[in-house]
């Protein structure tokens, strides 16, 4: 009877101070787990702590929505001085903010911490496909707009978006507001509806399709770097198909904007750790993930770079005016 | 013969005395944690994989003990819908439509015993099939895209008529309601806020556990503080603590149907486990010769949403392993606890690490049977929650609901809007109009629109798409009869069905 309510209540107060614990650091992912960002915070967060650069383990958060303007939100608007948090970003985070999709939020409303590697982007089709190469693709596309829907994690606008749009625009097709794209939740979800048939293609990040392409569900038409990557040398670039677009996801932090320099600094130290550590290495082969570092302050200077190309970008391709 | 082995394989991995007692510990805090308002199998698998990892666990124990959890929630979110109203979690939101009547009755703990065994039963078929079919269903989920998600949706909708009150103009009020409330916040095609009126807050939507735990939770706290205490959730009577075997074994049917389409929904990554228990509960009501007695107090009307939503909880396992796309909240954060141990899902889990596979299964059925075990007997606990004085227990509960919703978001913006959802609940308790369309709308109506979005982009706008495959004509089909059956079969049945039945329900 009233032990029992007791025991209740002890239960609240355990998981209350489970939750709130100052002393636990947490690192948003701002999208549901199995995608890129996903990764970035499990992978950083065991790595982290299995190298020593934090006690306690970190608290992983999945907060989706928006193509990750809800997470953006919420760090800016709730967590602008919390020092305990990292937030998973990505090429899609600056593409968004480039193009003022987080509902009027900017990138100098956050610290971009680091990059610790690049995640190609990809083009696959389902295994049955008549596609087989990009050129099959281009040339669909170019007969009828309409022939091949593409299906991504990102909202429309997005990174995802953005690759397919960019290779028609290298094949000299310009009327790319014809090209069909649908966001679903996430690479895994992308794929599903392509091998289900209801999209042609599915654009995303390598990541996201490694086991797929193991599996042989998939066919990669190709691979958005600028060479060959190693443990997938098989994939052709696009480049080498005849379409110059390169386009790799980094993958990286951000940290809310008011927190002190030694904050900032401390945190970059730690992912400075994680990028050089044998784990990271490992799983950067496993997933096929690029090498791709950079921390601290070269980072936000060149995210500030990256930006400014990107709306110029997004002008010249119509997503933005 | 392959699948026995296998079997062994995975219990040599996952039965030990310490892994069982990790399950025991599990099932336990998951008890626990269901039953609370607000605190869900996500949150509780959530702030048990911290925990998992700084008690230095290995993969297989860190499985067995979130595993355990997990169908603990599942296991405990009918505990306080049977006994308080409330329900601890949402897919047990359609346990509360019968479950509190049979309480109210003196039936509390036949409605325990039977939702225990129900999700037994459910969780344990659901497992079953995991193992026998998992790689074979992985493929209906490459069946469904956004025409048919939507009408899956539609047929949800469509049933939503009988629930709560008879009026299905009410119930269709509750529902648009709903998803106008869904509406509200970052728009999730084109990134742009809707309806946020310039409030941060808002940017996010509306959580539906504010709303499941403002509109139960909250207002029924206003009922008690208007009442004085008289005919609120704390009338209910503590019949005699005896288990009424007969009237279990009446429910079986009811149970393996349940299971049965609470599985088929759980497959399905974009339904998932409340979608599972709400169609468990819809087809037990259409196939049932005593309509009338639902809502209040049929022990049928317990057994199928139970078995249901467990049998969800198990299907919802067959994407995430297989394909890497979680069905539901809680299998989002499996996944998410699966990643962290470095193990990838998707395709090739089953060949490479079958391993991890049969581990996990083996746990899902260690869990299931402590579970069982464990529930039945303390049932006699659980309704003696009820002999605390109601000024004791009612504020407890609020207090625990403020809590856990403060835990979801950190925000206290989410309280104010809980309470607001309360003083809506009470109004429309006052209005008699029911409150599970509200939550059904805020729950779906965002997938419900990206798919009916993501259907009129790929088709060009051409609304034919809709009702272009089998499988979405099927389901178009089911919910054309699912809103317009009940208003003719009302008509129909109404003179020979009511008193024919009156009396098993009350037995």
């Amino acid at each position: 009877m009233k032990t029992t309510l007791r025991a209740l209540g002890f239960g609240a107060f355990g998981l209350m101070m489970a939750s709130t614990s100052a002393m636990a650091t947490e690192c948003i992912a701002p999208a549901n787990p199995g995608g890129g960002w996903d990764f970035t915070c499990r992978q950083v967060a065991r790595i982290m702590q299995e190298i020593g650069a934090i006690d306690a383990p970190m608290v992983v958060t999945n907060m989706a929505g928006a193509g990750g303007g809800v997470a953006y939100s919420h760090v800016v608007t709730e967590r602008n001085e919390d020092p305990d948090l990292i937030v998973a970003a990505s090429s899609a985070t600056t593409t968004r903010l480039a193009q003022n999709a987080f509902a009027g939020a900017t990138a100098d409303q956050v610290r971009f911490l680091g990059a610790i590697g690049g995640d190609p982007g990809v083009i696959v089709v389902a295994k049955d496909s008549p596609l087989k190469n990009l050129q099959d693709m281009v040339d669909a596309i170019k007969a009828d707009p309409g022939s091949v829907a593409f299906a991504g994690g990102s909202a429309v606008g997005g990174f995802d978006h953005m690759k397919p749009l960019q290779i028609m625009k290298a094949a000299g097709f310009d009327d790319i507001t014809k090209i069909k794209y649908i966001g679903v939740d996430g690479g895994a979800d992308a794929i599903t509806q392509t091998v289900g048939g209801f999209t042609q293609a599915m654009t995303g990040d390598m990541s996201e399709i490694v086991g797929f392409i193991k599996s042989g569900d998939v066919r990669p038409l190709a691979i958005l770097t600028e060479e060959r990557v190693p443990g997938f040398e098989d994939i052709p670039t696009a480049r080498e198909q005849g379409f110059d677009v390169v386009a790799v996801n980094w993958r990286g932090l951000y940290v809310p904007k008011g927190i002190s320099d030694d904050q900032y600094n401390a945190w970059a130290a730690k992912l400075q750790q994680v990028a050089e550590s044998d784990q990271w290495k490992q799983v950067m082969t496993e997933n096929g993930l690029a090498p791709f570092i950079k921390v601290g302050g070269d980072f936000q200077g060149w995210v500030d770079g990256v930006i400014a190309e990107t709306v110029t970008l997004s002008k010249e391709i119509g997503v933005i005016q | 013969m392959d699948i026995i082995s296998n079997l062994a394989m995975g219990f040599s991995i996952a039965l030990s005395p310490w892994t069982l007692m990790l399950a025991i510990i599990g099932c336990f805090v998951g008890t626990i944690i269901g039953a609370l308002p607000g605190l869900g199998p996500s949150n509780g698998v959530a702030l048990l994989i911290p925990i998992s990892f700084s008690m230095g666990l290995d993969a297989i124990s860190a499985l067995v003990l979130l595993t355990s959890v997990y169908y603990g929630a599942m296991y405990g979110g009918r505990i306080s819908s049977i006994l308080l109203n409330i329900p601890g979690d949402e897919p047990a939101m359609m346990t509360c439509l019968d479950g509190y009547p049979m309480a109210k009755r003196g039936f509390a703990s036949d409605a325990l015993v039977i939702s225990g065994v129900a999700s037994f039963v459910g969780a344990f078929l659901a497992t079953i099939g995991l193992m026998l079919l998992a790689p074979l269903l992985a493929r209906v989920a490459f069946q469904f895209g956004p025409a048919e998600y939507f009408a899956l949706y539609m047929l949800a909708f469509c049933t939503l008529g009988g629930i709560g009150s008879n009026n299905q103009a009410k119930a269709a009020l509750a529902a648009a309601l709903g998803l106008a409330i869904a509406m509200v916040g970052m728009d999730k095609t084109t990134g742009m806020p809707r309806f946020t009126f310039g409030e941060l807050h808002l940017m996010d939507g509306v959580d539906f556990l504010v709303a499941i735990v403002g509109l139960f939770a909250v207002a029924e706290v206003f009922h008690f503080i208007e009442t004085h205490g008289r005919d609120s959730a704390i009338g209910v009577k503590l019949g005699k603590i005896t288990v009424n075997w007969a009237k279990m074994w009446s429910t079986r049917w009811a149970m393996l149907r349940g299971s049965g389409i609470g599985f088929l929904a759980g497959i399905l990554p974009g339904a998932g486990a409340s979608l599972g228990s709400f169609l468990a509960y819809m087809t037990e009501k259409s196939v049932s010769r005593d309509k009338a007695t639902f809502g209040t107090g049929n022990p049928r009307g317990v057994a199928a949403p139970e078995a249901g939503n467990n049998a969800a909880a198990g299907g919802a396992l067959i994407p995430m392993l297989t394909l890497g796309v979680p069905g539901s909240g809680t299998t989002a954060v499996l996944l998410a606890l699966l990643l962290t141990l470095n193990i990838t899902p998707g395709p090739l889990l089953f060949t490479e690490r079958p391993e991890v596979v049969w581990g996990l299964i083996a746990a899902l059925l260690i869990a299931n049977v402590v579970l069982l075990l464990m529930n039945v007997p303390m049932v006699k606990v659980f309704v003696h929650i009820l002999s605390v004085p109601s000024w004791i227990l009612l504020p407890g509960v609020t207090m625990v609901a403020f809590v856990g919703i403060f835990s979801l978001t950190g925000s206290s913006f989410d309280m104010l809007l809980m309470v607001g959802f309360g003083v809506m609940g009470w109004v429309f308790r006052k209005l008699d109009i029911p409150t599970v369309p509200v939550i059904l709308g805020i729950l779906l109506g965002n997938s419900m629109e990206d798919n009916l979005r993501r259907a009129m982009v790929l088709s060009d706008g051409d609304w034919t798409y809709l009702f272009s495959s089998p499988i979405s004509i099927g389901l178009w089909l089911a919910a054309l009869l699912g809103f317009v059956a009940p208003i003719f079969l009302r008509a129909v049945l109404k003179k020979p069905a009511l008193p024919a039945t009156d009396d098993m329900s009350s037995d």
